[in-house]
């Protein structure tokens, strides 16, 4: 049953990426509103499968790389979707939704076994702790789809060729700004996800921290961002050059959920 | 039976002959009626706008109305024919329909794509309705340019992309800034193109303006004009730290902005966005100022090539208009010739022998034991009935004279014979 419904948010996800990629191509005015439709709807269906799961397993559907995978592209569904709806901008889910399908794919690819927790890791720092972290990788995942956009047209104003793409993507300003307040919501979040991953180690092994991959990389990560942050702050750093870290943060990101655990060995089982 | 339009543009005319036979305040109703009492023309229509005056007619026969109406124009203008007659057009039947087509899409307007020339059009047809001097064809005609028009606007980017290159700066500006009205502006020396940006700009939000000129009086002047702030020249390098849009035109032989001095700006403004607008030639912006993060400097030529670009796409999509206008005038063509009575009565008659077959076959199969003799007189009896009824119909339908359009449209109406397939 729970799986039905990952099927069907995947196919959502999909054929939004589809339409959304399609739109990119198309002389049209306006990018079709169906792309969001659809998304809500795979967003929806998504928050049903997560929720059957949890109510199968008996535990939070975070514990393995399937399910925290499908949890990141969920998160990751919710962010965009806020942000469509803030901002109005319709191009946007072209460049969103294949990240949200890509990482939701990989879950789909992923054994989907559910394992019991060992004891030592019961605790509702579980909760907290993952929820901390997706949400903060998901504001960064859509910091870099916008950072994308916002390469984009500044190419296009600098390359003084404004036609196709450049009268759909909205201003360079905006674009900064959004992706400038998604750092600001993830970086605290990804500080916390950390602070509440070494309590709970702390808890479980006695240890707050032990220099595992995982959380070596977490740490790079958070460097990356908080330069980010600090540069804009300070230097006043923002356009290009804050787009091009965010690129490189993301990358961090993408090591640290899946590089780790495919790469390297970690106490993490997601 | 056929569709007329007779009148002049900014192409056919010179602005003299435009004005002279414009038709201005009362003189539109006057010369209204006056077109709708000629003789031959059956419903008037009448634009007069500083672009064109048109008159849309549907007449009995193009030839003598289309005569008629110039010398009706001769005569209530005071003007000798032979001074205008060559620069007015006749249009009639399918060429008429594609050029009011062609009119309310904005194909046959100065800047293609402009869209007042639609509402112009539509307050046309409307103060026509209004007295009384349009019947259904006209008035079919309006809807049906309107619907085109707006099939062209939306399947089209034909009134999309700034075709000046004030407008063109403007555009620039939101994709650079996402709100115009808290960004300061800078005008650095003036001129026409300068100051027509300016005033694009102010017209769309930016409420800060700073003027910095050589002679003074000149910038107390425009700082008058636009409600800005004069700044004297000298200062124009500190000021350039608030400033979000700086226009330049100031004449100078060399640069009065560097890329190093620039450079220094950008680290005093924390790197918010600058675009630059150089109207002068030569320059007077180190165009290698463009290489540096977060500044946008555009001179006159790229912008004069983006409005070239602009209107090649404009070209481009008027092509496809085209596709679309001559698609309407056929539908319209073919719904002008249904009006025609002799393919009525023969609809009439064969749908109505085609309901007497049917009910006779259904008749015949519900009652096997019937002889060839009875089936015979059956038939006899129903066509009497169904020849009886038509006779009235066929004659209203063969009359020439009086609401004819009305008898025809209604005919249609009441025995399902609208051929019409969009409706």
């Amino acid at each position: 049953m729970g799986t039905l419904f990952f099927e069907f948010a995947l196919t959502c996800y999909f054929a939004a990426t589809i339409i959304g990629i399609i739109d990119l191509f198309r002389g049209q005015k306006e990018p079709s509103p169906i792309v969001v439709w659809i998304t809500a709807a795979g967003f929806m269906l998504h928050l049903a499968a997560i929720i059957i799961r949890y109510a199968v397993a008996g535990q939070i559907p975070i514990t393995s790389m399937h399910e925290s995978a499908s949890f990141f592209a969920w998160c990751t569904a919710l962010i965009y979707l806020v942000l469509h709806f803030r901002y109005r901008i319709g191009i946007l889910g072209s460049f969103i939704i294949p990240l949200i399908f890509l990482i939701m794919l990989a879950s789909a690819m992923l054994p989907r076994v559910i394992k019991p927790l060992t004891p030592a890791l019961q605790s509702s720092w579980l909760l907290f702790h993952t929820t901390f972290a997706f949400l903060g990788f998901a504001a960064f995942t859509v910091a870099f789809g916008v950072g994308v956009m916002y390469l984009i047209q500044e190419h296009h104003l600098k390359a003084k060729r404004l036609t196709g793409l450049f009268q759909r993507l909205p201003d360079i300003q905006v674009l900064d700004e959004i992706s400038y307040r998604l750092i600001t919501f993830g970086f605290p979040l990804l500080t916390l996800a950390i602070i509440t991953g070494a309590l709970w180690a702390q808890d479980a092994w006695g240890t707050y921290w032990r220099w595992d991959p995982k959380e070596t990389w977490s740490l790079i990560t958070w460097i990356i961002y908080a330069m980010v942050l600090h540069i804009r702050l300070v230097v006043g750093w923002r356009g290009r050059r804050a787009a091009l870290l965010c690129i490189v943060g993301f990358l961090a990101v993408l090591f640290t959920f899946f590089g780790v655990n495919f790469l390297l060995k970690s106490v993490h089982s997601f | 039976m056929g569709i007329l339009v007779v009148g002049l543009n900014h192409k056919t005319a010179s602005v003299d002959i435009r004005e002279r036979l414009a038709f201005n305040g009362p003189k539109l109703e006057e010369g209204l009626r006056g077109l709708h009492a000629l003789p031959d023309v059956h419903e008037a229509a009448l634009l007069s706008t500083c672009n064109r005056v048109e008159i849309y007619a549907s007449v009995r026969a193009a030839d003598s109305a289309a005569d008629q109406i110039k010398e009706y124009l001769a005569a209530f203008h005071g003007a000798p024919r032979a001074e205008f007659e060559a620069s007015l057009y006749c249009h009639v039947d399918a060429d008429a329909i594609r050029h009011v087509f062609r009119v309310a899409a904005s194909l046959d307007s100065m800047v293609v794509g402009e869209p007042q020339i639609l509402g112009q059009l539509k307050d046309t047809f409307d103060y026509a309705l209004t007295r009384k001097t349009t019947g259904i064809i006209l008035n079919r005609l309006m809807k049906k340019a309107i619907s085109t028009a707006k099939r062209v606007r939306n399947e089209t980017h034909i009134a999309e992309n700034a075709v000046s290159i004030s407008f063109a700066a403007v555009e620039l500006a939101r994709k650079i800034f996402t709100e115009l009205s808290t960004k300061a502006v800078m005008l650095l020396g003036a001129g026409e193109m300068a100051e027509l940006a300016a005033r694009h700009l102010v017209t769309n939000g930016v409420q800060n303006i700073r003027i910095a000129n050589r002679t003074y009086e000149r910038c107390c002047e425009l700082a008058e004009e636009f409600c800005g702030m004069p700044v004297r020249f000298d200062d124009y390098l500190s000021q350039m730290v608030n400033v979000d849009i700086l226009i330049c035109s100031t004449g100078a032989p060399t640069y009065v902005l560097l890329k190093d001095q620039m450079q220094k700006i950008m680290r005093e403004r924390r790197n918010r966005p600058v675009f630059i607008i150089d109207i002068s030639v030569p320059r007077n912006i180190d165009p290698a100022i463009n290489d540096l993060d977060n500044v946008y400097l555009y001179h006159v030529d790229d912008l004069q090539q983006v409005v070239d670009t602009n209107k090649q796409e404009r070209q481009k999509e008027a092509a496809k208009a085209e596709e679309i206008i001559h698609e309407e005038v056929g539908k319209f063509e073919r719904w002008l010739a249904s009006l025609d009575s002799v393919p009525l009565i023969v609809a009439l008659r064969d749908k109505a022998t085609g309901i007497k077959q049917d009910e006779l076959e259904k008749f015949v199969a519900k009652h096997p034991g019937l002889d060839q003799q009875t089936i015979a007189e059956i038939d006899y009896l129903l066509s009497a009935v169904v020849n009886k009824m038509l006779h009235y119909p066929t004659v209203a339908l063969k009359e020439t004279n009086g609401d004819r359009d009305a008898v025809l449209s209604v005919v249609k109406k009441i025995y399902g014979l609208n051929g019409d397939d969009d409706e």
